[in-house]
């Protein structure tokens, strides 16, 4: 017999590795929260535990992200979300004994960055704890099932690097998975739901997730970022759809394509708002990026090759359906990014995969205290120096929180961190000075790259034009864009912070993770100006990097 | 409605501060027909305003000045909320429950209720099983409580910004937020000349000092001293509970009856007391900390463990619920604790209404009817004395006497 876990009283067969949201999608399940004000339905939607839309109470405990818990045999999964009376206190964090040890650098995040600095860190002789809030190593961009069979790994890009920072990993560094930082004090004591690490230094290598503009009907269910429809298929082995539509902004729409495709999906196109030909057609942003250049050109063939059409200066503007998404608009953009006027077409499809490039994880960095500033792509970005030095003494950043560039710069930056600290810790210095050198200049290189690239992938000028009205920008507290409009024009707000005071966006389960890029962009145009580092930090700052029972909060750790 | 620039070079009055306070004071002052600018340093609601939990209190108070203003103070809050939609700033007449858990505290209740009776306050007093009448979900074993059905409840940021907006759409006034003072000029006479900003001069005889735990720094621009000092607090915000036109879990403004000796204590360590209630998102705010330690902004976790356990003392399915943000303010507070309201004597044209500590939501209106008064040469609705600005001038030059 197979392995079933039970919602709403329906059995639902789980392989074995899977998440909860990932047997629940298999098994045709799109939805499975209804939301406090409209009663909408809701089901995955970021897919990597940001958005708090895929809530469910798991086993007795509410507020659950069933896109991160991992599917156990004989689970009870329940729609419903009870609060008075739900399950006794202390089920969702484990906490253990509190560490004596102290390390000389902790590592937050085992992704690309994360691995590479933990792993330069201890070669240099440092005691480090790497920590992540996943079960395996690997991040975003390595995520693997739980039990992935034999050449399974076939599928990912740069696996041997991965392998090799693994092997480091497994040897010399205390990997502490499944455990989410959500409290971090200066000095540096770091409060996880496994229990409390403290050290000496810190690497910030907290990733990212994706950046979503709001568009009509974005909120249906089988609308889901491309990140969604990634980690349901690297994760989960399930396609997000049987006619699927990716669309957005950006280099990482094409693998998503590329992977639904080989997975059997038919994709019935992929709509990118940008105009890649820009940067792939200017030789200076390209010396020393001649792989990533391959790899853009691979995953175009692969398309060409399985005929998906890929359309540039495309843009998914408003998606239709009553249970899900049954289809989509699809308009030309103008050089502008506006809508060219008759170029509206209906396309049908059972699931979409947007996504407008990345925000940063700032919780952590803005907690210790970080400075941060505007990036290249328009988000918030940790302020570095050359080594990964953040503005407070002993913090380190690397990879997409020092400014969205992709996993091969993660990498050097990881490398570039873990070797700072170390030395900082009074470790040998693990890179030569050749090797750190070349380091430098790859992450110049690659750097430049990134920001040719961003510039090519901009969200498009025109998106708050597609809004209507009634469509909502926060999702979680369901906070319509003429909210956002009458703080501003009705009641005087002339920041971003005064609009979520007066209107509430941000204000609710994934405190702004999703809709805090948007609101802010579209205060700063309500206001007749350029968007400020301030709108952004207003919706990125958070006090508890993740939702805490206030039973586990009252327990010292 | 926002303006960079002030609009008018010249006004009646410069209104410093775009907080509740200020908000109030500017609403009041055009309506009496004054041409009044509010200026800002920041946003609308950007200080203390924005870090509260909106209570309008009277069950809090011991009989004394303080009542005598939350009186007047919540019935033009009543006012205020028919004149300009309560709706739209979510006043909420939802009342207040103060438990006891041991006896001797519940004995310490009792009094204050007879106190407040005496003065026309409705007081129900509340045995170990009535409570959970008014909230089912406290814990049992309580020694008893007490009613206060007059206690209200506001979104203060909405209250802020509707005051803000009655007084430049009806009543003329202007706003002008990220407007820093840089100067208040006076004349040869010492008598407010000019409020100078970082966005241009408003000539005006009269200025309103509303910079909440700011206002010593606004004071000083004067030439005169206003000890308003911080106490830092954190609230707790939890999972949204409930679902629209749902019966929240909690119901009324809940605390312990610690809280109103904490609100008088002159410690200056950290002291904490359960104080709980709902909002109309479905959130519970969970407070309330007590600290002077400047303006340090750092959350200590520390106290946010404490506020946790002492609200699940209280409502132990609370243990339950997620807490998804916190907040952190600074009450401005004055030695004596009450606010400072009125004509400072040392600088004709300067007028304080800032030192409201964690009361000036409450105290908001009544404080502005208090300096539209003085402005307008009216009478007061309320004795005016104990609010005097000189009197820690007083108090200090007699300090040094008997020292």
């Amino acid at each position: 017999m197979a392995d079933e876990i039970v919602f709403d009283g329906r059995t639902v067969p789980v392989l074995p590795g899977q998440t909860v949201a990932g047997a629940l999608w298999e098994a045709g399940i799109r939805s499975w929260r209804t939301t406090p004000v409209a009663r909408a339905q809701r089901g995955l939607f970021c897919g990597i535990g940001a958005c708090f839309d895929c809530l469910a109470t798991i086993d007795g405990v509410p507020g659950q992200r069933a896109c991160l818990a991992i599917a156990r045999p004989g689970m009870v999964v329940s729609s419903r979300h009870d609060l008075v009376g739900a399950a006794s206190p202390g089920t969702s964090a484990t906490p253990g004994p509190p560490s004596a040890a102290r390390y000389d650098v902790a590592v937050v995040g085992a992704g690309p960055a994360g691995l590479a600095a933990a792993a330069t860190a201890a070669l240099g002789g440092s005691r480090v704890a790497l920590i992540d809030g996943a079960g395996q190593p690997g991040g975003q961009f390595w995520r693997q099932r739980e039990s992935m069979g034999e050449g399974e790994e076939r599928g990912y890009r740069d696996w041997p690097v991965f392998a090799g920072l693994r092997s480091i990993v497994e040897e010399r560094v205390d990997h502490i998975p499944n455990a989410t930082v959500w409290f971090a004090e200066p000095g540096f004591v770091l409060h996880t739901t496994a229990g409390r690490v403290e050290a000496g230094r810190v690497v910030l290598a907290t990733g990212a997730y994706d950046r979503v503009l709001p568009f009509p009907g974005w909120d249906l269910p089988g609308v889901v970022t491309p990140g969604a429809a990634q980690a349901l298929l690297k994760g989960s082995g399930v396609a997000v759809g049987r006619d699927v539509v990716v669309a957005g902004a950006g280099p990482f729409l094409l693998p998503v394509a590329v992977g639904q495709a080989a997975a059997g999906v038919r994709v019935i196109g992929v709509y990118e708002a940008g105009d890649p030909r820009g940067y792939l057609g200017r030789p200076g942003s390209i010396v020393g990026v001649a792989g990533k250049v391959r790899e853009a050109m691979a995953y175009a063939a692969a398309l060409a090759r399985r005929r998906v059409p890929y359309r540039v200066r495309h843009a998914v503007i408003a998606a239709y359906g009553e249970a899900g998404v049954s289809g989509v608009d699809v308009a030309r953009l103008d050089n502008a990014g506006q809508v060219v006027a008759g170029s509206v077409k209906r396309v049908t499809c059972d699931a979409v995969a947007i996504g407008y490039g990345f925000t940063a994880n700032l919780d952590l960095a803005l907690m210790l205290g970080c400075a941060t500033r505007v990036s290249a792509d328009g988000g918030l970005a940790v302020m570095v120096g050359g080594e990964g030095q953040t503005s407070v003494p002993g913090v380190y950043a690397a990879g997409e929180i020092t400014g969205v560039g992709g996993a091969t710069l993660s990498v050097v930056e990881g490398e570039l961190a873990g070797s700072a600290a170390a030395q900082a810790a009074g470790s040998s210095d693990p890179l030569s000075g050749r090797e750190l050198a070349s380091l430098r200049r790859r992450r110049r290189r690659l750097r430049a790259f990134a920001d040719a690239m961003h510039a090519a992938h901009a969200p498009p000028a025109g998106w708050p034009v597609w809004l209507e009205d009634q469509t909502l920008v926060c999702r979680c507290e369901e906070v319509p864009y003429a909210s956002i409009a009458a703080a501003v024009t009705d009641l005087g707000a002339s920041d971003a912070r005064t609009v979520k005071l007066l209107a509430r966006p941000g204000m609710g389960w994934c405190q702004g993770r999703v809709c805090g890029y948007a609101t802010a962009e579209l205060t700063a145009r309500l206001c007749d100006r350029d968007v400020r580092r301030d709108d952004l930090a207003t919706y990125a700052h958070r006090p508890f990097a993740a939702p805490m029972l206030l039973g586990d909060l009252s327990r010292p750790t | 409605m926002a303006m960079s620039q002030p609009r008018s070079a010249t006004a009646d009055v410069v209104v410093v501060g775009a907080g509740v306070v200020g908000a109030a004071c500017a609403y009041y002052a055009a309506r009496a027909g004054l041409r009044v600018a509010v200026v800002d340093r920041g946003p609308m609601a950007g200080g203390t305003t924005g870090a509260g939990e909106g209570n309008l209190l009277v069950s809090d108070k011991s009989p004394g000045p303080e009542l005598d203003l939350t009186l007047h103070s919540l019935a033009l809050w009543e006012e205020l909320g028919s004149s300009l939609d309560a709706d739209a700033f979510e006043l909420e007449r939802k009342g207040g429950l103060v438990v006891a858990a041991t006896a001797s505290a519940l004995e310490t209740l009792r009094t204050l209720g007879t106190e407040h009776r005496a003065l026309g306050i409705t007081v129900l007093e509340l045995g170990p099983d009535d409570v959970h009448t008014y909230e089912p979900h406290l814990r049992h074993g309580l020694a008893g409580g007490a009613s206060y059905p007059q206690d209200m409840q506001l979104q203060p940021m909405l209250a802020t910004a509707h005051l803000l907006k009655a007084a430049v759409r009806d009543h003329g006034a202007s706003f002008h937020p990220g407007a820093t003072v840089t100067a208040i000029e006076l004349d040869h006479g010492g008598r407010v000349a000019a409020v100078r900003t970082s966005s241009g001069s408003i000539a005006t005889p009269a200025v309103v000092n509303a910079a909440g735990t700011w206002a010593g720094d606004v004071a000083r621009l004067a030439g005169v001293d206003v000890p308003i000092m911080p106490r830092r607090g954190f609230i707790l915000v939890t999972e949204p509970l409930t679902s629209a036109g749902e019966a929240p879990p909690i119901r009324h403004k809940v605390y312990a009856a610690e809280y109103v000796a904490n609100v008088a204590s002159e410690a200056s360590d950290l002291q904490t007391s359960a104080v709980v209630e709902g909002t109309r998102a479905g959130t519970v705010l969970i407070g309330a900390s007590r600290e002077r330690v400047g303006f340090d902004r750092t959350f200590a976790l520390p106290v946010l463990r404490r506020l946790a356990a002492q609200a699940i003392d209280l409502f132990p399915f609370l243990a339950g619920v997620h807490v998804i943000r916190a907040y952190v303010g600074f009450r401005p507070y004055s030695p004596d604790h009450l606010p400072v309201i009125g004509p400072d004597p040392r600088v004709p044209g300067l007028l304080h209404a800032c030192g409201h500590e964690g009361a000036g939501i409450g105290l908001a209106p009544a404080t502005a009817d208090l300096i539209t008064s003085a402005l307008v040469g009216a009478a007061p609705a309320v004795d005016p004395v104990p609010f005097t600005p000189e009197r820690f001038a007083v108090a200090s030059i007699a300090g040094e006497a008997n020292g």
